[in-house]
């Protein structure tokens, strides 16, 4: 398996006022292509900001980010831009839909800065709502759905342009167990059947089974735990 | 570059169905855009209309005399000795039998009562000849007859009879100890004439204790524009103090001083511009505000921040220029046409038309416009540079 993240003696810090708050001083990880990495950790050890800088909408502090040969936390702010449009599909806690668009054009948005045509983009929203169990509801507004179902239409918008990595920030933090359960086998379906790689952060250590290893989080320390078969 | 348009055509339509959501603000934003236009529009249509006004009053083939220094014919004095000398001055028509070509007029003030506000107010009342009304193009009786030589009959302007009181075709009125009767309507196709009452000069002569002078000339010009003539002979002549000009430089000289209308017209709207500019902002702001995760997230998605800025903007210019077409239809539908009258030159009133016209609707939506443009920049700015990370930051 290839390398997909590399990050290389990764500093990140803030400045609050006049306090400097240290996160991470000397952050070393891999994840390889097809992984999928559960990141857990008490609140405020960093998971946020750690996916933040996976996904380039965050700048480490110094150190370097690589992706797939290339380094990104060097890239300009619109280049980053592109580079997260083409690989990075983003999850969130509370699925960050377009309030204002049904889940078809929700779905769409991704695509709006590809090349394809307005047939081929239908055609793939298609694809991706179907993927996620929801080409009945490709008309209906996220307000006329529930939890779950807006979930499914944020992954459904997170791979609808193909990208090879996703990220996800608590994705079932705001569902029921039950729910939570059907979010987690597709995103494991995904990892497996279509060989995304996942980084999810989570609180949940049931949520954390679906992943293949889990990273714990702590003081800025990463603690490796046993790989899940 | 690419999906740009689509990228802002997107933001664009959700900004605008979310709008619902700021329905009372925004309404506010746009009805305060509204006001000022209408303000604005509704001053340079008053000045518009005044200027048009006295610029249709005065001809360029006929000159008129003053006593030189007046102001205005009202406090200008000519005797029957001067208009004879200038009677024979080179550079006037003759009539078809003959004679020089011109009208010596009167020209006092009669009290008269507004029919909007039921206040006191002074009428031109012009003593007039026979010849003072072939001197001038578009004079025309519209209802009854002209007055009879040397009876104390008049004739009312059109605008007279809409803005005053008591000037009914029929109806006997009283100046001071004179009693006159209404025998006719006229019309001057919407020159300040029309603002007038006429009655035959030597009447007005007797009845105002005027002897035999006069208060302006007016001469019909062999050669349109062409005073010189005139101008040479009354500068030649000791005993002519006056001054001779065209009627329509004469009256255009009087519509200048109202320009101030036009200042004081733009002084208030950019004002109360301002006004609706803090709204605009306001309004904006909370736009931003209320989509900043919406913005986060396209932006995390890989949207471009000029999607963003763009998207704000156009919101903005949208709503002002909705406030700007319904401040020009307001004034449209309210003030176009609305006829009033206002102290005109020689503090006597000017019956006149608001006129809108294509240009000063630009006026508007312009102004409109560039409330929009920066009542939304600073917004959009603020939309362009929201952080990324504002997506995964939780409670909303
Ligand atoms: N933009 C920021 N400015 C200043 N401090 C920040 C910023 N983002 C995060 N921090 C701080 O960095 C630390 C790590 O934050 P982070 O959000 O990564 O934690 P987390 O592990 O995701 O916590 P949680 O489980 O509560 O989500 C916290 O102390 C937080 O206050
Ligand atoms: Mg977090």
């Amino acid at each position: 398996m290839s390398v997909l993240f590399e990050l290389k003696n990764v500093v990140k810090g803030f400045v609050k006022g006049k306090e400097k708050i240290s996160i991470f001083e000397d952050l070393n990880m891999t994840i390889e292509e097809g992984d999928f990495v559960a990141i857990m950790g008490p609140s405020g050890s960093g998971k946020t900001t750690l996916l933040n800088m996976l996904g380039g909408v965050d700048q480490p502090t110094g150190g370097e980010v690589w992706f797939d040969g290339e380094r990104i936390d060097s890239l300009s702010e619109g280049n980053l831009a592109k580079w997260r449009a083409n690989n990075v599909g983003f999850i969130f806690q509370f699925y960050n839909l377009m309030p204002m668009l049904n889940a078809a054009r929700n779905v769409e948005l991704p695509l709006l800065l590809t090349k394809l045509s307005g047939k081929q983009r239908k055609k793939n929203v298609e694809t991706a709502l179907t993927l996620v169990e929801l080409a009945d509801r490709a008309k209906h507004m996220p307000s006329e759905m529930s939890g779950g179902q807006q979930q499914r239409v944020a992954i459904a918008r997170a791979i609808v342009s193909d990208p090879k990595l996703l990220l996800c920030d608590e994705p079932t933090g705001d569902l029921d167990r039950a729910t939570a359960d059907e979010i987690l086998r597709m995103l494991q379906l995904l990892n497996q059947k279509f060989n995304k790689t996942i980084v999810m952060v989570t609180h949940d250590p049931a949520a954390a089974k679906y992943a293949k290893r889990t990273i714990h989080l702590d003081k800025g320390e990463f603690v490796e735990e046993e790989l899940v078969a | 570059m690419f999906g740009l348009f689509s990228q802002i055509g997107t933001v664009i339509v959700m900004n605008i169905r979310s709008l619902p959501q700021r329905l009372w603000m925004s309404l506010a934003a746009v009805l305060a855009v509204s006001v000022v236009v209408a303000v604005l529009l509704s001053f340079l249509s008053m000045s518009n209309g005044f200027a048009s006004t006295l610029d249709g009053t005065g001809s360029d083939s006929v000159a008129i005399v003053t006593r030189s220094g007046s102001q205005s014919e009202l406090n200008s004095v000519i005797s029957r000795d001067s208009v004879n000398i200038v009677s024979t001055a080179p550079g006037i028509a003759t009539t078809t039998d003959g004679q020089p070509f011109y009208s010596a007029e009167l020209y006092v003030v009669v009290d008269g009562i507004k029919k909007s506000s039921g206040t006191e107010v002074n009428i031109p009342m012009r003593g007039i000849s026979r010849t003072g009304f072939e001197l001038r193009d578009k004079v025309e009786i519209v209802e009854g007859r002209v007055f009879e030589p040397g009876t104390n009959e008049l004739i009312v302007g059109q605008g007279v009879l809409g803005q005053f009181d008591g000037f009914d075709l029929g109806q006997e009125v009283t100046f001071g100890k004179t009693r006159w009767s209404v025998v006719g309507v006229f019309s001057t196709g919407g020159s300040a004439f029309e603002s007038e009452l006429w009655a035959d000069a030597r009447m007005v002569q007797d009845l105002f204790n005027r002897g035999n002078s006069f208060q302006t000339m007016r001469i019909r010009l062999a050669e349109p524009g062409n005073v010189d003539g005139i101008r040479e002979m009354i500068e030649n002549d000791p005993r002519l103090i006056l001054d001779v000009d065209t009627e329509s430089d004469y009256f255009a000289t009087q519509g200048e001083a109202l320009q101030g209308i036009v200042f004081f017209g733009w002084g208030i709207s950019i004002v109360m511009g301002l006004g609706a500019l803090a709204g605009a902002l306001n309004t904006m702001y909370t736009s931003v505000a209320s989509r900043s995760a919406e913005i986060a997230t396209l932006r995390a998605i890989g949207f471009s921040n000029l999607s963003a800025f763009f998207g704000t903007l156009s919101e903005s210019i949208l709503l002002s220029l909705v406030g700007g077409v319904v401040g020009a239809l307001v004034s449209y539908l309210f003030m176009d046409g609305l006829t009033t009258a206002t102290m005109g030159p020689g503090f006597t009133q000017v019956v006149f038309t608001f006129e809108l016209s294509p240009a000063l609707f630009q006026n508007g939506i312009m102004l409109a416009l560039l409330i929009g443009l920066v009542g939304g920049f600073f917004p959009a700015w603020r939309a362009a540079r929201l952080p990324v990370i504002t997506a995964f930051q939780k409670a909303t």
